[in-house]
């Protein structure tokens, strides 16, 4: 198994942040919108640099979708960003007729997803995001692991022409993706190959995951473990070879059961393997979060390095 | 054409176009339609700077028009067909499948003067905003028009855009209200009471107008002070006072022809009210 190094702990939101400035600083057409979290989505540098090409919106989410549409009709490439609750369920059909159906260029910046949001607790660790944006037609869905992967998905959403949701968070976590490394917008990205066993795991929970295929190799198992960094488009072909291959798929996220990647991913193999596999699901099942910490919180709804491999230790 | 035509010959033409469109189409939104006629019929006639041929929905350098209340198809798209977007001949197909002119406008399709899908309403005007916004930052000293409904003005979503347009300074914003004080369940007063809206877009911070929506020299005198009054800081709110279902006797007045389409008996009645002036489609 590879080495994995953490170059330090950091919050994917600031490697948001980091890639709106080095966009505001290299495309005059990105534009950056915020509903009251200029702070929070670590837009303060973009904002500073840029007032001109900055829009606060307020504690109105819907406009501020709206204005983004706008601005991209203009010309403009903009970046809306919020907590990703706000960011989706409150502004589904603003997202669905203003963006998605009307094909605007307009780039969803979605942070403090899931559980790991925290100590705020149920209202704001949305759990249903990544389901209610795969429905979207035209709607890209990107989930990137650290601050490394989140600054480059936030570039290749820039380059990409047409509406992109942009799910990341706020605590600090292991940052071990290569800095240079470009991201490929629905490409899976293979960690390790294994024969046994299937991992693909996304968002905060790759790093759980490699933390899994590590405990999971001293046991003698040998994983085929993929960051699955865009949720929609699937990389179909490499989920599918992996699949036929391991005939064990376990899916590790921080979102429900219901509508996440696992659900993608099993959609994806009943259509279309040519192999019968067994799953397992690391996610939420059917309940809301509740305060605490990331880490707690993740121990507690099941979704950390040991219960994949629990899960993975189950077929 | 503009030039041959008068603008109340036109708007005949037009009211003719949308009720023989939701007959034939045996669906559609005819009441708004109606009351909203006139007011578009300047604003593509004789307001906007636009060029239909070579129509882009950047529309850099040119007025651009957001209809946020997406059931005035039937008038949008007649005005669009007439001003010359696309053929006149295409509005036999509304609401038909794999039409262009769907019931409410899309941007799929790529029917020419169509910049946004609307239909789930209030959002119309925050994107106009955000597209006032953008001329702005181009450097493009045209406006942006939005025609909303009275009753969409229901939608909480509206008053988000009226602060948000008002602290961006959108002056080059010019929203439009059909004022026909009827909605799908009834008068506007009766279902959701919206008061004096001039006197809340005043309170919100934008230039407010009331003016006359059937009279022509009403509206280009309310375009005028539009201008006079944009440019200064503030949005601004054309409010015209109309009539759903004007121009068709028994249409006219009331909510129940908002959605509904006429038989063609009924059809024929109107055609005998509304002279044959520009062809039929």
């Amino acid at each position: 198994m590879k080495e994995y190094i953490n170059t330090g702990n950091k919050d994917t939101r600031s490697g948001f942040g980091a890639g709106l400035a080095e966009l505001g600083r290299t495309n005059p057409k990105v534009v950056a919108l915020t509903a009251d979290l200029k702070g929070s989505l670590k837009m303060d540098e973009f904002a500073a640099e840029h007032p001109e090409r900055y829009f606060e919106c307020g504690i109105a989410e819907a406009n501020m979708i709206g204005m983004a549409a706008g601005l991209a009709i203009d010309g403009y490439i903009p970046f809306a960003g919020t907590f990703a609750n706000f960011a989706s369920a409150r502004v589904y059909d603003q997202i669905r007729q203003s963006v998605c159906y009307s094909r605007t260029n307009v780039k969803i910046a979605a942070s403090h997803a899931g559980v790991t949001l925290g100590e705020d607790g149920a209202t704001h660790q949305t759990l249903e995001d990544l389901g209610m944006m795969r429905m979207l037609p035209e709607m890209v869905v990107l989930s990137p692991c650290d601050y490394n992967q989140t600054k480059a998905a936030t570039l290749a959403a820039a380059a990409y022409e047409g509406p992109v949701y942009l799910r990341f968070g706020r605590p600090a976590v292991p940052n071990f993706t290569p800095a240079d490394a470009p991201f490929e917008i629905g490409k899976a990205i293979q960690l390790e190959e294994g024969k046994d066993l299937t991992i693909l795991a996304t968002g905060h929970l790759v790093w759980e995951a490699i933390l899994a295929t590590q405990a999971l190799e001293k046991q003698g198992l040998s994983v085929d473990l993929f960051n699955i960094a865009t949720i929609k488009p699937l990389d179909e072909k490499a989920i599918l070879q992996s699949a036929e291959k391991t005939g064990r798929v376990v899916c590790a996220e921080e979102h429900m059961i219901a509508g996440g990647l696992g659900e993608a991913v099993a959609g994806l193999l009943a259509r279309k393997s040519r192999k019968p596999a067994q799953m397992r699901f690391v996610a939420v099942n059917d309940v809301f979060g509740q305060s605490g910490t990331p880490a707690e919180l993740l121990k507690a709804y099941g979704l950390d390095a040991d219960h994949i491999v629990a899960a993975a230790t189950s077929f | 054409m503009a030039k041959e035509y008068t603008l109340e010959q036109i708007a005949s033409q037009v009211r003719r176009d949308i009720v023989r469109m939701v007959t034939k189409a045996s669906s559609g939104h005819p009441g708004g339609s109606l009351s909203s006629t006139d007011i578009l019929t300047w604003l593509f006639f004789k307001e906007m700077n636009v060029t239909p041929e070579t129509w882009n929905r950047a529309g850099k350098n040119l007025d651009q028009f957001f209809l946020s209340a997406g059931h005035m198809t039937p008038v949008y798209y007649s005005v669009l067909a007439r001003r010359g977007y696309f053929p006149v001949e295409e509005l036999n197909t509304f609401r038909r499948f794999g039409t262009r002119l769907q019931g409410h406008p899309c941007v799929e399709k790529g029917l020419p003067g169509v910049n946004q899908a609307a239909g789930s309403l209030g959002q119309g005007l925050s994107v106009a905003l955000g597209a006032a916004l953008g001329k702005k930052l181009n450097g493009d000293p045209r406006r942006v028009f939005c025609l909303i409904g009275d009753g969409e003005s229901e939608e909480g979503q509206i008053w988000e855009a009226a602060l948000m347009a008002a602290h961006h300074q959108a002056d080059n914003l010019v929203a439009i209200t059909d004022w026909n004080h009827k909605q799908i369940d009834g008068d506007t007063e009766d279902v959701a009471g919206l008061g004096d809206l001039s006197e809340k877009w005043r309170a919100f911070g934008w230039e407010t107008i009331v003016a006359a929506g059937h009279d022509f020299k009403a509206i280009e005198k309310a375009f005028a002070d539009a201008r006079e009054k944009g440019g200064k800081g503030k949005p601004v709110m054309l409010l015209f006072q109309t009539e759903m279902g004007h121009g068709v006797d028994f249409m006219a007045g009331t909510h129940k022809w908002h959605g509904k389409n006429p038989s063609p008996e009924q059809c024929e009645a109107a055609m005998a009210q509304l002279p044959e002036t520009l062809g039929d489609f």
